[in-house]
Parts: C-alpha cells; structure tokens; sequence
C-alpha cells in the first residue's frame, strides 16, 4: 500500500511545473494515495511473461515521403502567441542553459 | 413547423432538404433558436458559430439550386465537442488553460464534416480536457441532463450528449477514451458510438491518453449515428494510428438490423454485481428482447476486465502527464505571473497551476508518479500488461460471441455535486466501458429504457471486435427497432419538455 | 568568477586515467522535417517553416520521414552497427521554452542501430596509433528551436531579461551517435578525441546525409570526460562538455578538462557530475548549470507512432550500395597509385582527393591530376578566397587540357591561359581556345619565318651555334615564341632552327 509523502507530492508538483500551495500538497497528497492505492492492484496480475501492448493496433512502418510543403505563416504560427515581438515568441528569461 | 425541425432526425431532416422540403438555412435557424431557447438552462454549448453556421447553410442553398448534388449529411446541424480543433473559433477543451485560443488549423475531423456540407453549430462543455464522467470537471461550470436539470449529462462529452438530448442538434462529435461518448449517451437516453480504435483520425483531437483516445458520433438514433460515422471515419496520413481498411458498411448495417442467429455475449465480470437495480432490471429485459429476436445469448467470462479500472488510471494519467506538457504559457493560451521579474520555469509552473482544475492536476501527477523512474515497471509497464491480458480476454470471448453486451454504466445520472469530490466514486462509473478502450476494440450505447427507481434512462453497451464496427450497428439497430415497437416512440420523446 | 585551477597536462595524465564518452549529433539534410513537411531551409524568416505538429500545437500529431530512417541506417551501417529488426520511438520528457511539447520524441532503450565500431588513424607525436572506437548506439530524434537571450551584457543566458524562440529548427530530424567508454587513450586522448570526430564526419559526407558543418551546428560534439587514478579502478565521476564547435575545440576541451579535474581531485576536491561550456576564445570550460541530481525524463514509447521494422533485404540493399569506407580507399588509392603518406596527406589537406579521384575516373592521370589540383588551381582558390571545388573547374576540363597538351596543341603556359579563361567563365577549354586563339602554332610556315627574323636580328647566334655552343638557340627560341605571344612549341622551333642550320641537335 504506497502511501505518498507530502514531499514526494512536492517533487511530482515539480517534476510537472505545477506550483502547488503549501496547503494544497497535503490535500493532493491524501487523494493520490486513495488512487495510487486502487490503481496499484495491477501488481496482483500475474504477468511476468505477457508483452506489454502500447499500441492497440498491430501496424508497423508507417512513414511519409521526404518531401517539404509549407503550411503556417509566421503570422499564424505567431497568432495565439501569449507574448512576441511579430517575429519570434518571447519567453520570460531562462535561467539555466541546456 | 420550426419546432418540428428539431424534433427531425439527420437523416430525415438530410432528405427533406435535399427535397426541396425546406432549406439548409430554415433548418439552422430552427436549431440557434432552440439553443437560444434552452441552452441558458442546460449549458451544452460553450461557444455558437452562428456566422458559421448560417453561411455552411446558404451555401448548402446555393448547391441545391445550382442543381449539385447533395451528400447524405448535408444542411444537417452538428454540435462537436470543444476537444476538437476549428481554425479560428474558440476551443477550449472546457480548460481555462485555453481560454481564449483559435486554433490556426481545422482537426481532419472537422475537414471531413465541411466536405460533407455538415453545419457546425459550435462547440460543447466538456470535463476539463476529457478527464471526468460528469462534465462537473469543465472550468466554465457543469452542462445539465435534459431529464432532470439537477443531474449531470455524464461525461466527459456531456455538452454534446445534452445538446443531443435537449434537441439542440441531431448530431455531435463526442471523443472517448474510458467511455466518454457511451456513458453520456447512457444518462441522456441517446445513441453513443466510439469506433475501432484508429478508424477515424486523431489529427486536431486535442489528446488525452493518446493510446486510448477515439472521436465518434452521438446521435438520437442508430442510424442517423451510422451515416455521421461513415461520414468522419477512414485513414488521414496525418494521423500515424489511423487505420488503412476501409470504413466498415455501417450505414448498410444500421438499415439491416438482423440479429436472427448472432452469438451475444454476457460478461460475467460486467454483468451488474452492484449496479442499480433499474440498470439490471432494463438490461435483462433487453437480453430478453433479443433471444426473441433470434439471437443466441451465452455467458462468457473475462476475468481481467477486473483489473482494467485499475490499469486505465495508470495508463491514462501517464500519457495524459506528457501530453499537457505543452501547455506551459509559451506558444499559446493562457500565461499567467510573467512581471518581468520572474524566470521562466516560475512563469510555466504558475500558468499551469492557475490554468490547470484539480482533477488535471491530480491526474498528472498520477502520471508522473507512474512513469517515474523506479516506479514505472511496477506501475506503468505493469499496466500496459495487464492491457495485453485485456486484449486476449476479448479475443478469447469474440471466439464464442460475435457481439459482447453489457449495462452501459452502473448508475443512471446522479445529482450534480454528489460525487464530484470523489475521484474513485466517480472513476467507478466507467467500470463498463474502459475495457474497449484498452483493447481498441468498438463499441455503442443504446437506451433501452427508464429506471423504475428513477424515471431515468439506462443505456445497453454492445461491443465488437476490432475492425467490425458494422456489428454495433446491425445489432443497434435491430434491438432499437424492437424497442421502438414496444413504445411506439423512440425513448427520447419521453424526455420532459424544456 | 575565479577561474578554475588546472594542473599540467603531462602532469594530469602521469597521475590519473582518462575515460571519455562522446555523443555526436547530426543534423540531416532530409528536404522535409523528422515528423512533419515543413522545409528544412537554412536561414529562414523566423517561424516562417513551422507547422502545427513542430509548433506542438494542441491536437497535432508526428508522421515519420522515410528518408530520415533511410539515412540513420546508412550510418549505421557505415559504423559496422547492427539494425534493429524492430524499434519504436519514446517520449524523453523535460521542460525547455526550445521544445514545443515540452517533450523531445527520441529513442531509449531501442535505438534503430547499435553495437558498432569506428577504427581510427590518430596522429600523434610517437606517429599514427590505430584506435577502433566501439559504438554503443546511433539513434533518431528531432531539434529544438533556438532561442536568443535578449537583455544581460552578453547576449548569453546569464543576465539575459527575456528570450525570443524560433521554431524553424525544432523538429529537424538529428541522429544522435554515442561512443562505448573509450578507455586506454592515455595521454593521447586529445588526440584520439579530435580524430574520431574527424573520421566520423568524413563518413558522414561520403554518405551525402548531412552538410557536417562543426561551425554550422549540422555535425555537434558533447564531451564526456572522467578521472581515475589507474585503469583497474572503478569509472569517475564525469562532466559533459558542450559548445565544442570544431575538431581544434574537441582536442583543447578534453586536454583542458583532464587538466582541471585533476587540479579537483588533487586537492581533494570532487568532480560534480554537470553540464559545462566550452569556450573556445579563453580555451577553457565553465559550468552550465547545477544539476542536482539528473533530471528524470520518465521515457515511455512514443503511442502516437507505430513500430519501426525494418525489412532485412531492404537494409542488405542499402548496404551493399554503401560507399567505400574513406580511410579504406585512401589506403587503396595510396597503393594503386604508389603515393607516400606525406603525398596522400597533401592531398587530403588541399581538400581535393575526391577532385583527383574524379579527374582520374573522367580519363585523367593520376599524377598529372594531382600537380594540377594541388597546385595551380588550389593556388589560383587560395587567392580568390575561394575552395577549390567552387572555382568553376571540372574534372572533365582538366582531363581535355591534359589531353591538348599530350596532343601538342597546348603547352603548360597556354593550358595556364586556358585555365584562366575557364575560371572567368569563358566557356570549356575548346571554347577558351578557340575565342582567345591560344592553339600552339602547329604550322611551321610561321615559325620558320619568325625564326628568320629573329636570326637577322641576332646574326652572332649562327656562328655560335655552327661553333658547338648549342644553348645559344635559346636566345631564337625566346624570340620567337615572344613573337608568336607564347603559342608556339619551343622544341619545334628548336627542331626547325638546327634543321635549318643542317646542325644536328644535341639532346
């Protein structure tokens, strides 16, 4: 029975850039456990030589041809832009180089 | 006559169209009244194109005195589901984290529905990005029953199944990843199909769980929901995980109707242990009317479908986790905290948290949780197991069955805020429908009655195997048919007046 | 910032073992992007060649370029890889503002070839050490977008007030290429560094996949370096380099980085497993951010995309029509044409082996093709500013000038002429030719009447000549091909002149 600490509620907020309250995280924390709970019965299958199916449909090589077509304007693709200077988007500033 | 209209189904108001009978443009007007008229009270429609909508008509005007030929689905009204994109008019898959946003692009869904001359008359409410069974997730405020406006639509395609049920429309695109389409349609008293798995294109489908997701018809009859499906189904290059077949017949299976000799199969494991009474009592009635009808009823048994609840909400949250990355307040929709000041993973993360509801939010981080190094055998990978042993199940049933039926859901529709702060209350309501989702298999709800309990409608799922969509149909059909003799009506009439 | 303390190289390595990963991405020049058509053009309008699907527009879904799949095998043959018989794509999840989807659609754990080799000629100051560099894996992923700092004092991260991204480049499709653990270079491993990216970029261009362009940003190199005292211990800890934007850089960041982590470990300090920055103008690395602990990119397979299979008689055609390793036909060509290695360098240095190997495959000679291209026409380039290649000169023309000057019809001081007019876009060789009137005088009618002349206006030369002293004819000889503006055949003339004087020419 997994029971999720309020840090580890903390660090998925993290790891998926939700800024979560500080009384928000003991709420969430309750909640997934309940979930994490019921969900983790699939551990009760016995499925140690089953494949794992991730796609429902048994197709293979689906590939398009090489050949370019243009589709937006820069003017579409900058339509629903929250900030941009008409040419580019503009972000807020990153701190860290990847 | 107006109200008349929109009491017409597709296919009836189709051909009194392309008659002469009356025009595109009559027949859309009738509709924007009848929104107009109800829609305050049942909050089906999250935005009306009535631009839009009236110029698709015209032009179906034009077409018809031009002496063009018509498609089966042209001048009829449409209402689809705000998880679909339209170049140019709002969708906001009922999130705040859209609010706002015009798609530059039509979803090929919404390309195919122009060529068929189909008039969209807007967008509808919707659980906030399709998690929920109750459309009361939806950031702009629940859509109501038309049975009985204090109950919910189910969900998360609730807006269309209401729209649908309040004759606001004949048609509506609803999308169904754990039975979003079916379990709707269920509540409302009106036909719900979610197709094989890649038989209609997810390109512009804004995704949830991407393995999962499929777009379908919702209508009032089964026929009417065969011709949109025919209409909107078949292989889009664009889409990588859509089928090559061609599109099943099954606007020729919906006019047949024939079950005489069809293997039906009960599932043990979906069989109503704990449903509602009403629920089980309309559903073996409906079991009755097709040994009647010639079919041959056997019992078959899944014994995984015990474990698909469990394996749906490890599977889901986890694709839905690193699908709803992308809304971070950078290309599109809503930015929120950006003074100037703040860096740009603080900006992300206030966006998402102010944009996000509680249940997305949960959900992604059960997501996270689940692939999450160290957990994602155990969780994750373990899931998409238990999803083979689904699929084999099924396999293993269709070998004595042609078609598979159970009780659509557990529960006729219940009161708006009952379970809404229950997650696990409310996942169980798709205990029925997720299995088809994992399997990628197709399947429908039909109504077959009103709960005596109640007074409120049950839907009977059929499910067929991959591929043989047309199954839903003739069965569909057949069993509607039956019905409709016993009542002399189609259930929907029984609706109360709004 | 204080700079970082550096020990001496010789000094480094005497104490501690070497141990360096590298991982190098390729940008491919595919006409359309990894999962969607929009064009792949350089220098772009920004934003001007997106799409809903490279934009990660809600409701966009990926489609695979063949042509991408078609090439990652070709390297993956070409480094002697395996090809997986069945792969699928994974979903590597991180936030970045570069990368629409806020996820980058890669491989993980089933890369489309793997278990490969590279064997290496590297130079070095004890001469050339063959190193084969083992290949752990070559996969597909897509490019981000670019994003220019705006505000700060650099124009770099650091200070930076805001940021504009451009997606042109996000989804263009990348092969990611990763080296085994190269053990056992030793003080070499500068060396050993920089050659492998070499020989690796060679093969990419005999594939015609990629512009590998280091300075472009088609062909880039991580460097992953780490210390241990002696061979036996256990693997430490490592730093990965970035910004390394040519072979000279890949060489000086690894010497630099062995230098400075072992400045760390002796003191007593600890390498921290990070991300630094090359720079090449101050030649050393510094940190690029503090990681505190990798980031967890929860891979799981790409849903919206199925399998890919590759069929085995497809990847047998594709490497039977590969084309010849670079460093095996070197060796091949060396042997045939019987060069030295000092020879062969030279031409690899002029960057005109393949202009050579052409002229020879047009009919050309092999030295004489070598002298013309290493010589006067690299020359004639290196003056203008220009490569080689672009100067306008074909193999076929080098292959007809050749064959007019065998013929007689050209000297060397006209083909030069001839060259001249070639470049200046006069036309092919016949073409200059003829429009310049440049033919070697092949009628003696004129020749023996300049000579007259010139013997009437040097009468001593007779005399001279008729006396033994041969070598004044050269004095007739000059004039008359002064007269005749070079165009004649000096040995003709000479022929004519000792004939005339019935003297019998000395060879």
């Amino acid at each position: 029975m997994p029971t999720i600490s309020r840090d580890e509620v903390a660090h998925l907020a993290r790891l998926a850039r939700l800024d979560l309250r500080e009384d928000e995280l003991d709420h969430y924390a309750e909640q997934l456990d309940i979930i994490l709970a019921s969900v983790a019965r699939v551990a009760e299958v016995a499925a140690a030589d089953v494949p794992a199916t991730s796609h429902p449909i048994p197709l293979t090589n689906v590939m398009r041809a090489d050949v370019a077509r243009v589709w937006l304007t820069a003017e579409e693709a900058l339509s629903g832009a929250p900030a941009s200077d008409g040419r580019r988007f503009r972000v807020p500033r990153i701190l860290d180089e990847e | 006559m107006q109200q008349h209209l929109t009491r017409l189904s597709a296919a009836d108001i189709a051909a009194a169209i392309s008659d002469g009978d009356v025009s595109a443009t009559e027949v859309t007007r009738a509709h924007l009244d009848r929104i107009a008229e109800v829609d305050e009270r049942v909050h089906a429609f999250l935005h009306i194109d009535d631009e839009g909508a009236l110029a698709t008509a015209a032009a179906v005007d034009a077409k018809r005195k031009a002496g063009e030929p018509l498609g089966p689905l042209a001048g009829v009204p449409l209402a689809l589901k705000d998880v679909m994109t339209m170049r140019g008019i709002p969708t906001t898959c009922g999130s705040r984290i859209l609010e706002g946003w015009r798609p530059p692009y039509d979803s090929t869904v919404v390309e195919r529905l122009r060529a068929a001359d189909v008039v969209i008359l807007g967008k509808t409410n919707m659980d906030e990005f399709a998690m929920g069974s109750s459309t009361e997730h939806s950031a702009y405020g629940p859509s109501h029953n038309p049975w009985d406006l204090d109950r919910i639509p189910g969900g998360s395609g609730g807006g269309s199944a209401a729209a649908i049920a309040a004759f606001e429309a004949p048609l509506a695109i609803g999308t169904d990843t754990g039975g979003s389409i079916r379990q709707p349609a269920a509540v409302t008293g009106t036909v719900g199909v979610k197709p094989t798995y890649g038989g209609v294109s997810r390109f512009g489908l804004v995704a949830l769980a991407s393995s999962l997701d499929q777009a379908g018809p919702c209508a009032r009859t089964v026929e009417d929901a065969a011709l949109l499906h025919a209409a909107i189904a078949g292989h889009d290059p664009r889409d990588s995980t859509s089928l090559t077949d061609p599109v099943p017949a099954v606007v020729e299976a919906a006019r047949r109707g024939d079950v005489r000799g069809l293997r039906v199969g009960l599932v043990k494991e979906l069989s109503g242990e704990g449903y509602q009474a009403g629920v089980t009592q309309r559903f073996n009635e409906a079991v009755d009317i097709l040994t009647e009808l010639g079919a041959e009823v056997v019992e078959v048994s899944c014994p995984h479908f015990d474990y698909a609840l469990a394996a749906y909400y490890l599977i889901l949250p986890a694709e839905a986790s690193s699908n709803l990355a992308r809304f971070d307040g950078m290309r599109f929709g809503l930015r929120a905290g950006d003074n100037g000041e703040l860096g740009v993973e603080e900006v992300m993360s206030l966006t998402r948290e102010a944009g996000f509801g509680a249940e997305v939010k949960r959900r992604i981080m059960i997501g996270t949780y689940a692939l999450s190094s160290g957990y994602y055998d155990a969780y994750y990978g373990q899931a998409q197991k238990v999803r083979t042993l689904i699929q084999r199940d099924f396999a293993a049933a269709f070998e004595q069955a042609d078609v598979l039926i159970s009780p659509t859901a557990p529960t006729t529709a219940f009161r708006i805020g009952e379970k809404v702060d229950d997650p696990i209350a409310m996942y169980l309501n798709d205990v029925a429908t997720i299995p088809v989702n994992l399997a990628g298999n197709c399947a429908m709800s039909l109504p077959i009655g009103l709960a005596p309990e109640d007074g409120l409608p049950v839907g009977l799922q059929i499910m067929a195997p991959a591929r043989a969509d047309e199954r839903l149909y003739n069965a569909g059909a057949a069993l509607e048919a039956a019905l409709r003799d016993r009542w002399g009506h189609l259930l929907i009439e029984e609706a109360p007046a709004l | 910032m204080t700079a970082d303390a550096v020990i001496p190289f010789d000094d480094a390595i005497a104490a501690f073992d070497p141990v360096m990963g590298l991982e190098v991405h390729v940008e491919l020049s595919t006409a359309s992007k990894m999962f969607c058509s929009c064009p792949t053009e350089f220098g772009a309008e920004p934003n001007s060649q997106v799409c809903p699907v490279c934009l990660g527009l809600p409701g966009a879904l990926p489609a695979v370029n063949a042509a991408a799949i078609e090439a990652a095998i070709r390297i993956g043959l070409a480094l002697n890889c395996s090809v997986a018989e069945w792969c699928r794509f994974a979903r590597k999840n991180y936030f970045y503002p570069d990368m629409p989807k806020n996820f980058q659609t890669s491989q993980y754990d089933e890369p489309i070839c793997f278990d490969g080799y590279l064997d290496v000629d590297v130079p070095t100051a004890d001469g050339i050490k063959k190193v084969r560099i083992e290949i752990e894996r070559a996969h597909m992923e897509e490019d981000t977008g670019k994003a220019l700092h705006v505000g700060g004092s650099t124009g770099r991260i650091h200070g930076a007030d805001f940021s504009l991204v451009d997606y042109n480049r996000a989804g263009i499709p990348l092969i990611e290429i990763v080296t085994r653990p190269i053990e056992g270079a030793e003080q070499f491993a500068p060396e050993v560094a920089r050659a492998y990216v070499a020989a690796l970029r060679e093969i990419l261009r005999s594939l015609d996949v990629s512009d590998v362009r280091m300075e472009q940003g088609s062909l880039r190199c991580d460097v992953n370096l780490s210390l241990r005292r002696t061979p036996a211990d256990p693997l430490g800890t490592r730093s990965e380099t970035k910004n390394v934007n040519s072979l000279r850089s890949v060489e000086r960041a690894v010497r630099y980085e062995i230098g400075r982590q072992a400045a760390l470990l002796q003191a007593g300090g600890k390498v921290v497993q990070e991300t630094r920055h090359w720079h090449e103008d101050t030649g050393v690395t510094t940190s690029g951010r503090s990681k505190e602990g990798a980031e967890d990119y929860r891979y799981f397979p790409e849903p919206d995309l199925l399998p890919i299979a590759p069929d085995p008689a497809w990847v047998e055609e594709l490497r039977a029509t590969l084309p010849e390793n670079p460093a095996v036909r070197r060796a091949r060509l060396a042997t045939e044409w019987g060069l030295t290695d000092f020879e062969m360098d030279s031409l690899i240095n002029a960057g005109a082996l393949d202009l050579v190997i052409a002229t020879v495959a047009a009919g050309g000679d092999q030295a004489r093709a070598r002298k013309w291209w290493t010589g006067e026409l690299t020359r004639i380039a290196n003056d203008r500013g220009v490569d080689v290649h672009d100067l306008g000169v074909t193999p076929e023309h080098v292959v007809r000038i050749e064959t007019l000057i065998s013929e007689g019809a050209l000297n060397d001081k006209l083909a030069r002429q001839v060259i001249e007019g070639v470049i200046a876009g006069e036309g092919d060789p016949d073409a200059v030719v003829a429009s310049r009137g440049l033919a070697v005088v092949s009628d003696d009618g004129p020749l023996l009447a300049a000579i007259d002349e010139a013997l009437t206006a040097n009468p001593d030369v007779i005399e001279k000549i008729m006396g033994g002293k041969q070598q004044a004819a050269g004095v007739i000889v000059g004039a008359v091909m002064k007269a005749t503006r070079g165009q004649a055949d000096a040995a003709r003339v000479r022929a004519l002149l000792f004939d005339k004087l019935g003297v019998v020419e000395e060879a």
